[in-house]
């Protein structure tokens, strides 16, 4: 398998597909650790909104217009796996057909396999290895979401959030959620009827209440602990204010606006984060994230389960509550 | 075991795709991860796809008669593309006295109308074990 570093780096695409599978398996750590000198080069989109708002035509015509300027994309394609039988339809490539052809475009989907926020476990992951292999922007679409699939925003740098006419009042959109953590937000289908009116209730959140800045969004949606250790340097970043732009994805109409607008914010963060702050904040709480893991599997290797069972019959007598079984389970075993 | 990948794509022109989307709900429902890529597809659309999404497998669904012509197409682009260790499938209407030229071309499977999904399921699984157990 080290060859499949060396040939990635080189520019085979079978070799990212395959590094890819071994990521997505949970059997590349070595890669990873290998690549990840490699990467921070890519600048990374994501594009979230509800299903059916038209996120993949949206990612599509996005594609396209980026080839013309000459970039390099990947695009990560994220849908739902079954809950019932772990299986999965990955179906964004239906409306991605105008890309094939070209070498300067890398597509893969992905199944969420149980994760829940909009991403699967490793989608991070094959950001870093798309990012290694050189591509200049990494797409990556959510599946499709609604009202607290929010990880996109700790993986990508720019957030696009995707609304069609005709899906909900003005309270809809001063709700909290994925209105909320848009950098960027994109009335698509904009021929339909309704489409002013959402234009509207769009404009009018945003002057209700001006949006967190970046950082904050990262450490709120983020949170893994319920005891935040701010240890990455904080500072007060401008504000910046979301523009909202009109498209109709299957006539590439709008798109050349919503790369200015991408364009523009990603100038924005260059410009006044210069310290990298958010993406302290994104480091630290994958770190936390991936901290918990370890710790948990570690508890878990060594942990007996007949003990286990015993307290869970425990407390399903009422003999003992939950919370001082968890502390039975820690104190009684590996104190190593 | 991981989630076998399959590809089911529809190459040729009809636009009947019904058995394709069956088969894909089928296969879902059996636990695996199936990346469906719609009508129309080209030879080379199909080898970069399979490529793209490192699948264990390619389904293709054919019910305008151009197998004997549409799959070994497939398949010689396939290898062409590094692709040669990826089996093909082949479903859809397809006369019993085809099958062995499609089996000559490299096919490693045809199912005619009146399959169950669950033959289809099965021998998906012993293919995707093959391929594991061989490296």
């Amino acid at each position: 398998m080290a060859n499949l570093v060396q040939e990635l780096l080189e520019g085979s695409r079978r070799a990212l597909a395959r590094l890819l599978t071994y990521v997505e398996n949970d059997n590349a750590q070595e890669e990873l650790a290998q690549l990840y000198a490699h990467t921070g080069k890519a600048w990374v989109v994501g594009v979230t909104g509800a299903p059916g708002s038209g996120k993949s035509s949206l990612v599509n015509a996005l594609a396209k217009a980026y080839r013309a300027l000459n970039q390099e994309v990947a695009i990560i394609a994220v849908d739902p796996t079954s809950p019932f039988s772990g299986g999965a339809i990955l179906g964004d490539r239906i409306r991605m057909r105008d890309l094939s052809g070209d070498t300067g475009i890398f597509i893969r989907s992905m199944a969420t396999r149980g994760n829940l926020g909009g991403l699967a476990t490793h989608t991070r992951d094959f950001v870093r290895v798309m990012d290694a292999a050189g591509f200049d922007i990494i797409i990556v679409e959510t599946v499709g979401a609604g009202q607290s699939e929010v990880d996109i925003v700790r993986t990508a740098h720019t957030t696009v959030v995707v609304e069609a006419p005709g899906m909900g009042d003005d309270i809809q959109a001063i709700k909290a959620g994925i209105l909320e953590i848009a950098d960027v937000l994109v009335v698509n289908k904009s021929d339909r009827p309704g489409a002013s009116q959402t234009l509207r209730a769009l404009r009018t959140m945003l002057e209700l209440g001006h949006p967190a800045s970046k950082e904050q969004l990262i450490a709120h949606h983020g949170q893994v602990m319920r005891m935040q250790v701010n240890i990455a340097p904080s500072g007060q970043l401008p504000l910046w204010l979301p523009p909202v732009v009109q498209t109709v994805a299957t006539d590439s109409k709008g798109i050349d606006e919503l790369i200015e607008a991408i364009a523009a914010h990603r100038q924005h963060l260059q410009e006044n984060d210069k310290s990298g702050i958010i993406e302290s904040r994104a480091i630290e709480l994958e770190l936390y994230e991936r901290l918990r893991e370890t710790l948990f599997a570690a508890w878990q290797a060594r942990t007996d389960t007949t003990q286990l069972q015993t307290l869970i019959e425990r407390v399903r007598r009422r003999q003992l509550d939950p919370q001082s079984a968890v502390a039975q389970l820690l104190t009684s075993n590996g104190q190593s | 075991m991981r989630a076998p990948r399959v590809l089911i794509a529809k190459p040729g022109l009809d636009g009947h795709d019904r058995g394709a989307k069956v088969i894909a709900r089928a296969l879902r429902d059996a636990g695996m991860e199936v990346i469906y890529t719609g009508l129309r597809q080209t030879p080379e659309m199909i080898a970069e796809a399979a490529l793209q999404e490192d699948v264990d497998v390619v389904g293709l669904s054919i019910l305008s008669g151009a197998h004997l012509t549409l799959v070994p197409r497939i398949r010689e682009v396939m290898d062409a593309a590094e692709l040669a260790d990826v089996p093909i499938i082949v479903g859809g209407i397809i006369p019993e006295e085809d099958k062995d030229a499609l089996m000559q071309a490299g096919v490693a499977g045809v199912f005619g109308p009146g399959t169950s999904t669950e033959e289809i399921r099965d021998f998906i699984h012993a293919l995707v074990a093959a391929r594991t157990s061989n490296g």
